[in-house]
């Protein structure tokens, strides 16, 4: 029968059928942070579970530190104890840790592919939503909570229910401006931020064919904001060159026996989903959203949607979006005046994320009242960044250039866009004080932040 | 896992859609060295407080009869976002036992199952009208939900039905510890870790 990438996978992983559409599967590759992983180390540990299979956990801090440059755990004080911990119990069990200013320490997302830890064809798991963002090598990664974290830590499976299948096509070449942040932000403003609830997203089509790596990961990464855990691109020799070589990847005769294996996971040809939705590419432009939701999105050279002309059933939710935002209907996004801009997160960190922004800050300056940040996703994007000279042309243009970490995109390291601001971040949620309490988002890609710290307002990157 | 059979009481109609688990609780309370079991008066506090730490008034869960209401009524997608269990452990704390909309985000479903709080998914209409059964009466209207026979009856005496996996409601009924039952199949994980070693052993670092 013909199976689907995702199929594949998840068939391939069964250990057991437990009955009523439920399995238990094995889990290759379980990553870890400092929110959650010294503590679910500790919860294992004190019922009674040592780790299972210790050499297929890896870890990094990212959540709880500062950013700041010359940083460490001492930096934010409330983070200090969860990087510990996250220290002890890792050393306890042999589990390799990325700590603080090592080679590989990074967000855990950029971490396990900048590493070679995230391959085709493997199940991935960690205690965070944005897992999905491995789907972009072809790996079946999902974000799990604390309890199946300890699950994990203590029996290497997952009980899981076997999702339906969605394929979202994008078809056409990118048009100027136009990004793997602006395409998934398209999607999620057309089909919703539940579509994916209960399934397994594929991206497919020539558009995704076409895109690197990194913006693939791009892609998936923004998967559980339309309401799936899980989203993928199948591997090709895209997705073989970038991982040929890297740390944890295999090497030699076995480098070829997994290229192989990993040539066998595409979905086949007649293979059948239970969703289908194509987007035609020639129709999107450079995204921002407006609202407090990442399905509030629009065109950047549109106007600010009008609840009442809106779907009977949003327009309770536009009209207190608009008004947590601080913005008119009718008018246009663009000029829309802008405090702070945050360029990082596991979304948009990569060193093509990077490139991209300083294309635009090169030979230009930040408006003066605005605060505009870079925050590289890993020691190594850092200091590769660094050599290209990327760090003079942010320090020249007035943004800051700072150290690895999630930092502002969700402000549990204390960096927070202050009650009132408005923000354009590179991130993935512009939920109600998702980036401080009162804080005001909205959602771009690096290039399009960038425009906006220039400008000191919401800017259309085309006129760049 | 833990046990669930049933509950009766009030509901607080939290008719939102897409309330995330940011809102249920802030980031910076599970960095806080309070506990699991502390996080309770900081749930919703983005609504429930205003920003100089006063109840705010305006907010449902500050009125009676809503205050210690064991159950939550909310529109779709309750639960989308960030894979925190805090916020579950947020809802236990503040003495939810069971949170009825159309449809949860899917990992804050799991970690409901995973802590005794029951996602219960009924039609949008549904939960409208026991809404406004729940805001039409003086304050003596409570809604039973009963796993089960997985059956919601509203104020008013109509029984809903609710779906569940039957999995799902067997180990919440009971109990049932996860882990241990996945430890009962350690023959079939060693099993299956071994055949793939030879299969793939490049996963296998």
């Amino acid at each position: 029968m013909a199976k689907t990438l995702f199929d594949k996978i998840w068939d391939s992983h069964v250990i057991t059928d437990l009955g009523n559409g439920f399995v238990l599967m094995h889990i290759d590759r379980l990553l870890l942070h400092d929110m959650s992983g010294g503590k679910a180390l500790k919860e294992a540990i004190e019922k009674g579970y040592a780790p299972s299979q210790p050499r297929l956990i890896y870890g990094t801090p990212d959540h709880t530190m500062s950013t700041k440059p010359g940083r460490n755990e001492k930096t934010f004080p409330p983070g200090e104890p969860l990087i510990l911990s996250m220290r002890e119990t890792t050393a306890q069990y042999g589990i390799k840790l990325f700590d603080l200013g090592q080679d590989g320490q990074g967000i855990v997302h950029v971490m396990g592919p900048e590493q070679g830890l995230t391959l085709p064809g493997t199940t991935l798991v960690c205690g965070d939503s944005h897992t999905s963002t491995h789907g972009g090598l072809g790996a079946l990664a999902y974000g799990i909570g604390a309890s199946e974290l300890v699950h994990v830590i203590a029996t290497q499976t997952m009980v899981q229910r076997k999702p339906k299948r969605f394929r979202a096509s994008f078809e056409g070449p990118l048009l100027p401006g136009v990004t793997a942040k602006d395409m998934i932000l398209h999607l999620i403003g057309e089909v919703g931020t539940a579509a994916g609830t209960g399934y397994a997203v594929e991206y497919a089509g020539s558009a995704v064919r076409s895109l690197p790596v990194e913006a693939r990961l791009t892609l998936c990464n923004l998967t559980i904001e339309m309401g799936a855990r899980t989203g993928m691109v199948a591997p090709d020799d895209i997705s073989y060159e970038f991982l040929n070589g890297r740390d944890y990847a295999p090497k030699g005769a076995m480098w070829d026996r997994a290229v192989a294996h990993w040539r066998t996971l595409p979905s086949d040809p007649d293979a059948e989903f239970d969703r289908e939705h194509v987007i035609d590419m020639r129709n999107v432009a450079p995204q921002i959203t407006w609202g407090t939701s990442p399905e509030h999105v629009i065109a950047v050279d549109r106007a600010i949607p009008d609840p009442s002309t809106g779907p009977e059933d949003k327009r309770a939710s536009w009209a207190a979006a608009l008004q947590y935002q601080g913005l008119e209907p009718g008018k246009p996004i663009e000029g829309t005046s802008v405090d702070w801009v945050f360029i990082g997160s596991c979304t948009n960190s990569r060193i093509s994320d990077l490139r991209a922004a300083a294309v635009i800050a090169k030979g230009r300056h930040k408006a003066d009242h605005v605060t505009a940040w870079v925050v590289p996703g890993s020691e190594r994007i850092k200091r590769q960044a660094e050599d290209e000279g990327l760090d003079r042309v942010f320090l020249d243009a007035g943004f800051e250039w700072r150290e690895p970490g999630c930092s502002m995109c969700l402000a549990s390291n204390g960096e927070r866009v202050p009650p009132g601001k408005r923000s354009v971040s590179t991130s993935n949620r512009n939920f109600v004080g998702r980036q401080g309490p009162g804080a005001r988002t909205h959602l771009a890609s690096p290039a399009m932040a960038a425009a906006a710290a220039i400008k000191g307002a919401i800017a259309d990157v085309r006129k760049f | 896992m833990e046990k669930f059979t049933k509950v009766t009481g009030v509901a607080t109609p939290l008719m939102r859609q897409n309330v995330d688990t940011d809102l249920i609780i802030r980031i910076e309370r599970l960095v806080d060295n309070v506990g699991r079991e502390g996080l309770g008066p900081f749930a919703f506090e983005q609504i429930r407080f205003k920003p100089d730490g006063s109840e705010n008034p305006d907010c449902i869960f500050n009125q009676e009869p809503y205050r210690d209401a064991p159950m939550i009524l909310s529109r779709e997608n309750f639960g989308c976002g960030s894979s925190r269990e805090g916020a579950v452990w947020a809802l236990k704390g503040m003495g939810i036992k069971a949170v009825i909309a159309p449809y949860f985000g899917d990992i804050f479903n799991n970690n409901c199952f995973q802590n005794g709080i029951l996602p219960v998914p009924l039609p949008i209409e549904e939960v409208e009208l026991l809404a406004d059964e729940m805001t039409a009466s003086p304050g003596n209207a409570r809604i039973t939900v009963d796993l089960e026979n997985c059956i919601v009856i509203s104020p008013t005496g109509r029984t809903i039905p609710f779906k569940v996996e039957a999995h799902r409601q067997h180990a919440m009924l009971n109990g049932l510890d996860d882990i241990a039952q996945t430890l009962s199949r350690q023959d079939a994980i060693v099993g299956w870790q071994k055949a793939d070693q030879s299969a793939r052993p490049w996963v296998w670092l």
